[in-house]
């Protein structure tokens, strides 16, 4: 096989325009921040109710994508997939990219953001979401040593290989943790099942495959540079499984809620009556999220044409959106259960389900998190050597 | 029905830390909350008036709490400064009264729910910083000045019983700290007790209220809460939980 050379991508001004308009999205991003930091979050949809909103929903889909787009890298260094190495540094730099913005919304959406240093001083080792934020930091440790040694010369396989399987190991981890974040909640029946760290890996999967072949697919246009359709064929019959695997751990979810009569009525709202939960399970996430793209993906002919090929990877983008937003707001929507069989009402929304709108805030700090993902993937490209040359595939 | 002591051997990291920072402000510090907004925090008197033998608890008897009493609600507002601002799904509420049916009998109950101070609170539990902490005589806290807002507690406590404060607040208690874009919930109005004196909810139900609420301390077998507990059958919001509250309900 023809060693693959990779170098920096050369200034284009479709490349510099791009990143022009992901900059305003970052720009509307720090408005956002600094006003809702000057009024408070009243100026957001969230409420005592939906304590967590929109921006978590974008940075905890940042966040598990950003392991999952680690898959390729993986794939080549962990189990020797050679043909994968024209992509694998991407991978990496993407992987770091993306859980940086996923990082950029979690810690911005903050009631106090100007306290972060606490957050990274002062650990309650008992909470696993301080476990996630060393997890979290320190996979852009281990990643950023993984892409040092794939770029490195002269680096011994053996150094690389036990890179990639830290790289690897950590990043289950890290999703285990980030699907315990929910899955050890006890007081909520939506979450409190140990089935979410798993479903959360195997969402990484999907997830970050995807991002990875929508940033790769745009990256390629953009500069020329790039790997061949014929690997881009393989990531994509892979995707359709990962899918597929998503689809699997859904179900299994909630066929294991229906079994425990306590958890039914928030099965019940989930699948049957919870009105835009139930719509963006059915449609978002199962038909266009799931069902359409895999049959996309394994299509004999339709996986090979770029354009069919980009709709099933962003259907499973948006799908991807649609499932964490059901589970992260859909499971706050679902009232607390403290009286079992009792109706209760109260001035504080006891027993009620509760509503939820974002506000434009919540969008450009949503939005703007996943632009700052890509702008720091534009610039490491730009100024590393990256992706492999045009001339090289 | 004898509650398990709170066990105050224990030394975890969310304590020490607590108690870094107590012994870091030792006599007062300053602190800015908003722009124009201070509050004054005294290092070190909540630990040093926490005594560990004891483990503070309140009992309510839902029978004499009825529907159309909410003097303990008015009271702890007006106590510790939280109130209705006109926005109902972003305003505080650390106590609430909740009414209760039940649809097969038809029986309606009413009852007052706050923090319930849990011996394994999972608000502690799942803070990332140890803002949330419980104290050694069992009230469950939140350090104004190491919260950093990130509600995860809220999603936790399976009583609903912290807020988000999502507005600028103003005239605030010095006993009361209250700071945008953290979280609080009921402290038990732990500058009364620790003085020897009762929570307000407590005070006004036994003196405007229908006197449904009893305060005191559960390892104390002399106190006239354990003694209620000894001897009438008690239950807890959510008991399967396992979480040991310190609040604890009659006739519910």
């Amino acid at each position: 096989m023809a060693k693959t050379m990779f170098s920096e991508v050369k200034s284009t001004p479709q490349f510099w325009g791009t990143l022009v308009i992901l900059g305003a999205f970052v720009g509307a991003a720090a408005m956002s921040v600094l006003y809702i930091e000057k009024y408070g979050h009243i100026v957001t949809g969230m409420n005592n109710q939906i304590v967590w909103g929109l921006p978590h929903v974008f940075a905890i889909f940042l966040i598990v994508a950003a392991s999952g787009a680690l898959n390729v890298a993986s794939i080549e260094s962990v189990f020797g997939k050679a043909d994968y190495k024209p992509a694998s540094r991407l991978s990496s730099v993407l992987a770091i990219a993306l859980l940086m913005g996923g990082l950029a919304a979690l810690v911005l959406d903050l009631g106090r953001a100007d306290r972060l240093i606490i957050a990274m001083t002062k650990y309650n080792f008992r909470s696993i979401f301080a476990w996630n934020v060393l997890l979290y930091t320190g996979f852009i440790g281990v990643v950023a040593v993984y892409l040092y040694m794939q770029m490195a010369r002269g680096i011994p396989a053996i150094w690389l290989r036990s890179a990639g399987i830290a790289a690897f190991i950590w990043r289950l981890a890290l999703t285990t943790g980030t699907g315990s974040i929910f899955g050890w909640l006890v007081a909520r029946s939506a979450y409190d099942a140990a089935i979410m760290a798993p479903l959360f890996i195997s969402m990484s999967f999907s997830f970050g495959l995807a991002m990875f072949m929508l940033v790769s697919t745009c990256t390629k246009r953009l500069t020329g540079q790039g790997f061949n359709d014929v690997l881009r064929l393989r990531m994509a019959r892979l995707l359709g499984v990962f899918a597929a695997v998503v689809l699997y751990f859904t179900a299994v979810q909630h066929l294991s809620n229906m079994y425990v009569a306590e958890h039914w009525n928030v099965v019940k709202f989930i699948l049957l009556n919870g009105g835009i939960y139930t719509q963006l399970f059915w449609i978002g996430q199962v038909i266009l999220g799931g069902i359409v793209p895999m049959a996309i993906l394994f299509h004999p002919s339709l996986a090979r044409k770029t354009k069919p090929l980009m709709a099933a990877v962003l259907l499973i983008i948006l799908g991807g959106f649609a499932q964490l937003y059901v589970i992260v707001i859909g499971g706050q929507a679902f009232p607390l259960d403290m009286f079992p069989g009792l109706e209760v009402s109260s001035s504080f929304f006891d027993g009620v389900i509760n509503s939820y709108t974002p506000s434009i805030y919540e969008w450009a700090l949503g939005l703007g998190a996943v632009a700052l993902a890509f702008i720091i993937t534009g610039i490491a490209i730009k100024i590393l050597r990256i992706l492999p040359e045009a001339t090289s595939e | 029905m004898k509650l398990p002591m709170v066990n105050n051997k224990k030394t975890d990291p969310t304590d020490i830390g607590r108690r870094q920072f107590m012994k870091s402000g030792a006599a007062m510090v300053t602190v800015t909350l908003a722009p124009g907004v201070t509050i004054m925090a005294y290092g070190g008197s909540a630990e040093s008036q926490a005594n560990p033998a004891t483990r503070w608890g309140l009992l309510i008897d839902v029978n004499k709490c009825t529907k159309d009493c909410d003097e303990c609600v008015t009271a702890c507002s007006k106590e510790n400064g939280w109130q209705d601002t006109g926005n109902p799904e972003t305003d505080a509420q650390w106590i609430r009264k909740i009414d209760l049916l039940n649809p097969e009998t038809g029986l309606e109950q009413s009852l007052a729910v706050m923090c319930q101070h849990c011996e394994d609170a999972p608000c502690v539990d799942v803070c990332p910083t140890g803002a949330s902490f419980k104290r050694p005589d069992g009230i469950v806290l939140v350090d104004k000045h190491t919260c950093i807002g990130c509600r995860y507690c809220m999603m936790a406590c399976p009583y609903k019983a912290r807020s988000f404060i999502h507005e600028p607040v103003t005239d605030q208690k010095p006993y009361a700290p209250r700071g945008k874009g953290t979280v609080e919930g009921c402290t038990l109005c732990v500058h009364r007790v620790d003085v020897g004196g009762t929570p307000a909810c407590v005070e006004a139900c036994n003196t405007t209220g229908n006197g449904a609420m009893i305060f005191g301390n559960l390892n104390d077998p002399e106190s006239e809460i354990a003694i209620q507990l000894a001897t009438y059958a008690s239950s807890a919001i959510r008991s399967d939980l396992g979480l040991n509250p310190g609040v604890r309900y009659q006739n519910l």
